[in-house]
């Protein structure tokens, strides 16, 4: 069991909302993916206008915490109004931090990031920001007041996996004892496998359940990866090695 | 039995015809002075594409949604059956292929068979898929001929009227009122969408193009004249009043993705509405003593209209049968 700022955390597994067939099917994979805790997306239009609510609605009665994110923002100022109207809408002080800094590969404008993080922290937030495997940003977001991390596996939605697994290793190595999250980027159940048997502490998914053919079947085998690896992580896997070594000992081998 | 059908929108016209064609005595009353006001079919798009729409819809829409076509063509006379091109710029090819793993029915296009469907989209796009059996009409001009027909068969069609009073001395009511029904249908939400009319000299297209794109996927309606809709977000939002620069932006700027030409096109109308849907984005049929709701067609008002409003003729004339998207019958998501 590990902590976001405080509260406890059962499911390593975090599952985004958007882009499902139908909110049923996004329960339904809520409930495979046995998740506790589910990412939001707030249009600034929908809170001024009241006019999501009914969606906000179907969230809540999912039984799940609320993580709000400010995506699709790609300002500062953007960002910090969005994480005002999340909180009030959802009554959480919890905000997954996005600036987006470049338009095709959706990747965060980190110095923006940094800047919202400390304004937004200041304000008595507790930021999530969506960062790069940039070890120097890390400390910048720390310093800022972020008591979790959410680096990138690969660009948002685009499936590819882990693309940088020394850089993420080595943010791991560097930060022990910091929440880190892989946001963003998982395709398939291995590559979630792959990022827990690195000593992160969770993933977050959206694209990769929310389309794929069959999403609560996709739930339920992300939820499956992830606590295989992580449990491959606890229990202190062998180091690779060159040459073979023998599973039997020769010496107690029986007679024939 | 006199039946009155409240709403005049795809679903209140589509009823009262499959009712009034079968000899009940049917009074439709809805609140809009004209046909289309306070209607989120007057924005649709009017796609007949159940094949397509299996991307990303339930297996009822992409069965019961065939009939469509040939209800649509013996009512009303703007419907085209040119079929559905799908295509996507090289970048997204990712996107194409998983269209294709989705859906059925359709050919895999080369550049070449794409420029001998639309010459004006030569050179631009090097693999696609066609849906042949696919149709599209234009929706405004199919209400409007649905209530003309309406009212030459006898059927009192009272628009500009409270249906409250109206009502009252009906054996049974049809409440088709889309997204206002929410007072009744707690599990009604509402999910907007966004839409542009344009018109260029320049570009002639001959069927339904949809634009893949992982972020909107866009489609472009020919309606004749050289006037297309641009459609047409999904926003999980029931305040359906105006449109945003940001969905104005993404809509333009896919039509120009698709055809530079576009650039010199006119905007003659930007529309937005909310779409009724319930959950699981299928429509029910429900029954709540002497009134019988037909609503939830979310983005399939055309495809699936029809077909609610035989299976609601079903429901009234023969008791014993429970129509498959009839609430009682239809089972409800099981957790998994």
């Amino acid at each position: 069991m590990f902590e976001f700022y405080g509260t406890p955390v059962a499911s390593r597994l975090l599952l985004g909302t958007a882009q499902y067939p139908s909110p049923a099917i996004l329960a339904d994979a809520v409930r495979a993916s046995g998740t506790g805790i589910v990412t939001v997306s707030l249009r600034r239009e929908s809170a001024a206008e009241r006019g999501g609510q009914d969606f906000w609605a179907l969230i809540k009665a999912l039984g799940v915490r609320v993580l709000p994110n400010t995506a699709g923002c790609h300002s500062v100022r953007e960002a910090v109004t969005t994480a005002h109207m999340a909180r009030e809408v959802f009554g959480t002080p919890w905000i997954k931090l996005e600036v987006i800094g470049e338009q095709d590969t959706l990747q965060p404008d980190v110095f923006g990031l940094v800047e919202a993080a400390r304004i937004l922290s200041d304000d008595g937030f507790e930021v999530f920001p969506y960062t790069t495997e940039d070890l120097v940003v890390a400390e910048r977001l720390i310093e800022a007041g972020c008591k979790v991390l959410m680096p990138w596996g690969a660009p948002i939605g685009s499936g590819r996996g882990l693309n940088n697994a020394y850089g993420l290793r080595t943010l791991r190595a560097h930060f022990p004892d910091i929440p880190l999250v892989i946001d963003a980027g998982i395709g398939l159940p291995s590559h979630a496998a792959e990022a827990m048997e690195l000593g992160y502490d969770a993933i977050l998914l959206n694209t990769a359940v929310a389309k794929a053919g069959d999403p609560v079947m996709m739930a339920r085998a992300f939820a499956g990866a992830i606590e295989a690896g992580r449990l491959g992580f606890e229990a202190d896997p062998i180091e690779a090695r060159d040459m073979a070594a023998p599973s039997t000992p020769l010496m107690g081998k029986a007679f024939l | 039995m006199r039946i009155t059908i409240i709403g005049a929108g795809v679903a209140g016209l589509t009823c009262a015809t499959e009712f009034s064609e079968r000899g009940f005595d049917v009074t439709v009353v809805a609140r809009s002075e004209r046909i289309g006001d306070n209607s989120c079919s007057w924005y649709a798009g009017g796609m007949l594409a159940p094949w397509c729409e299996g991307e990303s819809a339930e297996e009822p829409v992409v069965r019961l949604g065939q009939q469509a076509i040939d209800w649509w063509d013996a009512h009303v006379d703007c419907v085209e059956r040119q079929g559905t091109l799908v295509l996507s710029h090289t970048r997204d090819a990712s996107e194409l292929r998983r269209f294709s793993r989705r859906t059925s029915a359709y050919a895999t296009v080369d550049a070449e068979r794409i420029e001998a469907l639309e010459p004006d989209l030569a050179g631009r796009f090097r693999q696609g898929l066609f849906f042949p059996g696919e149709g599209h009409l234009d929706p405004r001009r199919a209400l409007e001929q649905l209530a003309d027909k309406l009212r030459q068969r006898g059927v009192r069609l009272q628009l500009g009227t409270n249906w409250n009073e109206a009502a009252a001395d009906s054996d049974l009511i049809i409440d088709c009122r889309g997204l206002a029904a929410k007072d009744m249908l707690t599990d009604l939400r509402g999910v907007k969408g966004e839409m542009l009319v344009i018109r260029s000299k320049e570009v002639m297209l001959h069927r339904p193009v949809r634009l893949l794109h992982p972020r909107i996927p866009l489609y472009i309606v020919p309606r004749g004249d050289g006037v297309f809709m641009v459609g047409a977000t999904m926003i999980e939002s029931g305040a359906g009043n105006r449109i945003s620069v940001r969905s104005a932006l993404e809509l333009l700027g896919a039509a120009f993705a698709l055809d530079p030409a576009f650039a010199e096109a006119e905007i003659l109308e930007m529309g937005v509405d909310a779409r009724p849907a319930f959950p699981d984005n299928l429509p029910r049929i429900r029954r709540r003593g002497q009134t019988l709701y037909v609503n939830g067609l979310y983005r399939h008002g055309f495809l699936l209209a029809p077909v609610l409003a035989r299976m609601a003729v079903e429901a009234v004339t023969d008791p014993t049968k429970t129509p498959e998207l009839m609430d009682e019958n239809y089972p409800e998501r099981q957790s998994a």
